[in-house]
């Protein structure tokens, strides 16, 4: 969906923030606008993509999983990028626009960690100074990604406010902000928060579709009938949908995290089962009671357990 | 009482050129009861406005104290709904802001919610997450149902968005007197008359008919609140008052609204 000049995806999206981070968001989108039409800047960030991260990343056949579901199966492997994961698609996209706005100091949430590896890893490659806010119960359970941000030079605060996970992680890191809006850049992990995130993130991200249609066409000669990938905010989803919104024939399946059953309340299904509301900058579909007050969202994975989800998803 | 609450305009017209107090008290903390009492003891031990906060789940402008607070009266039991009643048992005599986030107002409707805040009492809403021109929509439903939306200004806010803030604001502007969330601190905000005087300079109105300033956002001492009150109409004190009203309990609170009040009338 194309978004309007208000940020705004259709109904969802849009600058919900204190006033304090309008003029960085209003900054942000405009540094943004200008990177977007300069080739340079898209020529930079597709050298770092090839010789850092590493890419263009395979898809790969898994004939074994494909007899047991009864359709052949191929996986995008952004595991295999530099840091593990697809995050850091978006994080060097981000530390080339905080370049562009002389911000010499990063920070970042983080749930599972991956987000906060990318982030800490680009910022080593910079020479910025990193900040990683983390929920203290997402840290036992990921203790080697702190390790690996500490190795980085970052320095991972413990969220133990509330769920003590990335909602809360995400509310210390919005903190930060405003107390250092003049300085930093908030690189946000996916497509969620205010206007200009959930555009630009997608951007970054959609490296990942553009790859995988043309390898489907390159190597299995033909589209997929179907395309599945999980969400939580949805960068990785949306990083992957993109490309083939114009392909009437693929279906295009996100799955969230049931955790116990959408039944249980123990689960991180916003989408399946949420309402409209306004949570960490925009509108879009979230978990909440009916006094909008947020849910925590629950699921075995860190990461995923996001009681929001990406405006454009809603 | 409740349908005589005076608007917020005719209370500035009637302080003249004496200088506002406006203390924040999180509704529903400690307990509903002490709430109650607080906002009373606090209404009348000098403040000119009262701001009440609705707890939200998720607050993410605002520091420890207030997380504290909330969470306490979420705890509690506090929702729309029962700060509205809480508002209205209060039958104070100073109007009363309701400040919270956005979502809890969304959940009960907009309209709705503007609706009975002003049957309950109230004169004006602060909403912490909607900077100005972010949804006219919702910003229509909340002025033409009969409340005050007090707009905010920040020491970011550059002079594009300070007229958007500043056009159709009623009631007063609120600045932010500083980058960060809200909490007691130790030093003055830096640069406060400069800022008020910009305010003012991009006023549209004639200096008549514009619209007074408040200034919050780590104001916590007498003395901090009397620097405040020479550079602006009003002085928002939150987190030292709900501090007070944690340890001190009701008189607790109600003293320190007396040492406030005493700062800022002088």
């Amino acid at each position: 969906m194309t978004v309007t000049e208000t940020g705004r995806f259709g109904p969802y999206g849009g600058r919900y923030v204190p006033e304090t981070l309008m003029h960085a968001l209003e900054e942000l989108a405009h540094v943004y606008d200008d990177a977007r039409n300069d080739p340079r800047f898209w020529a930079e960030l597709e050298a770092l993509l090839k010789n850092y991260v590493g890419r263009p990343t395979p898809i790969t056949a898994v004939p074994r999983l494909s007899a047991q579901v009864g359709a052949q199966v191929l996986l995008k492997r952004e595991d295999l990028n530099h840091t593990g994961a697809h995050k850091i698609n978006n994080t060097l996209g981000q530390v080339l626009l905080a370049q562009r706005m002389n911000k010499r100091r990063i920070i970042a949430e983080t749930g599972a960690g991956q987000h906060g590896v990318a982030t800490a890893t680009v910022c080593a490659r910079f020479g910025l100074e990193c900040v990683v806010y983390m929920g203290e119960e997402d840290m036992r359970r990921q203790r080697l990604n702190v390790y690996r941000m500490e190795l980085m030079g970052a320095t991972v605060v413990p969220v133990t406010s509330g769920t003590r996970t990335l909602k809360d992680a995400t509310n210390e890191a919005l903190r930060d902000w405003v107390t250092n809006v003049t300085s930093t850049h908030y690189i946000i992990g996916s497509v969620v928060g205010p206007d200009p995130f959930p555009r630009l993130v997608r951007d970054f991200q959609s490296v990942i579709g553009r790859e995988a249609r043309a390898q489907m066409l390159d190597q299995v000669g033909r589209l997929p009938s179907m395309v599945v990938a999980c969400v939580g905010g949805g960068s990785n989803a949306i990083g992957i949908f993109t490309a083939f919104l114009e392909d009437k024939s693929v279906r295009l399946v996100g799955v969230e995290a049931a955790g116990e059953g959408v039944a249980s309340h123990k689960h991180a299904a916003t989408l399946g089962a949420g309402r409209p509301g306004v949570f960490h900058g925009s509108m879009s579909y979230l978990l909440q009671d009916a006094d909008g007050q947020v849910q925590p969202a629950h699921s075995v994975s860190a990461g995923l357990d996001y009681p929001g989800v990406g405006p454009e998803h809603a | 009482m409740s349908e005589n609450a005076p608007p917020i305009a005719s209370r500035w017209r009637a302080l003249g050129t004496s200088r506002a107090l406006i203390p924040y008290l999180t509704a529903g903390f400690p307990t509903p009861r002490a709430s109650l009492e607080a906002l009373r003891r606090v209404a009348a031990a000098g403040a000119d406005f009262v701001e009440v906060g609705v707890p939200f789940s998720d607050p993410l402008a605002d520091g420890p104290t207030i997380q504290r607070t909330t969470q306490t009266a979420l705890e509690q039991g506090m929702t729309v709904a029962r700060v509205l009643e809480l508002v209205h048992a209060a039958a104070l005599d100073v109007p009363v802001i309701i400040m919270t986030y956005l979502n809890p107002v969304l959940a009960y409707g907009v309209p709705r919610f503007a609706q009975d805040a002003r049957a309950a009492g109230a004169a004006g809403a602060l909403l912490t997450d909607l900077p100005a021109g972010a949804d006219p929509e919702v910003e229509r439903a909340v002025t033409t149902n009969g409340l005050d939306l007090i707009r905010l200004v920040a020491p970011t806010t550059d002079d594009r968005r300070l007229k958007t803030a500043l056009s159709g604001a009623t009631g007063f502007v609120y600045l932010i007197s500083r980058l960060g969330v809200t909490g007691a601190r130790a030093d003055a905000p830096p640069d406060l008359e400069a800022q008020v005087k910009r305010i003012r300079a991009a006023s549209p109105a004639p200096p008549a008919a514009r619209v007074p300033v408040a200034v919050g956002f780590g104001i916590s001492t007498p003395a901090q609140a009397a620097a405040a009150a020479r550079a602006a109409d009003g002085v928002v004190v939150g987190s030292a008052l709900m501090d007070a009203l944690a340890t001190g309990g009701v008189s607790g609170a109600e003293r320190l609204t007396r040492e406030l009040a005493a700062a800022v009338h002088a």
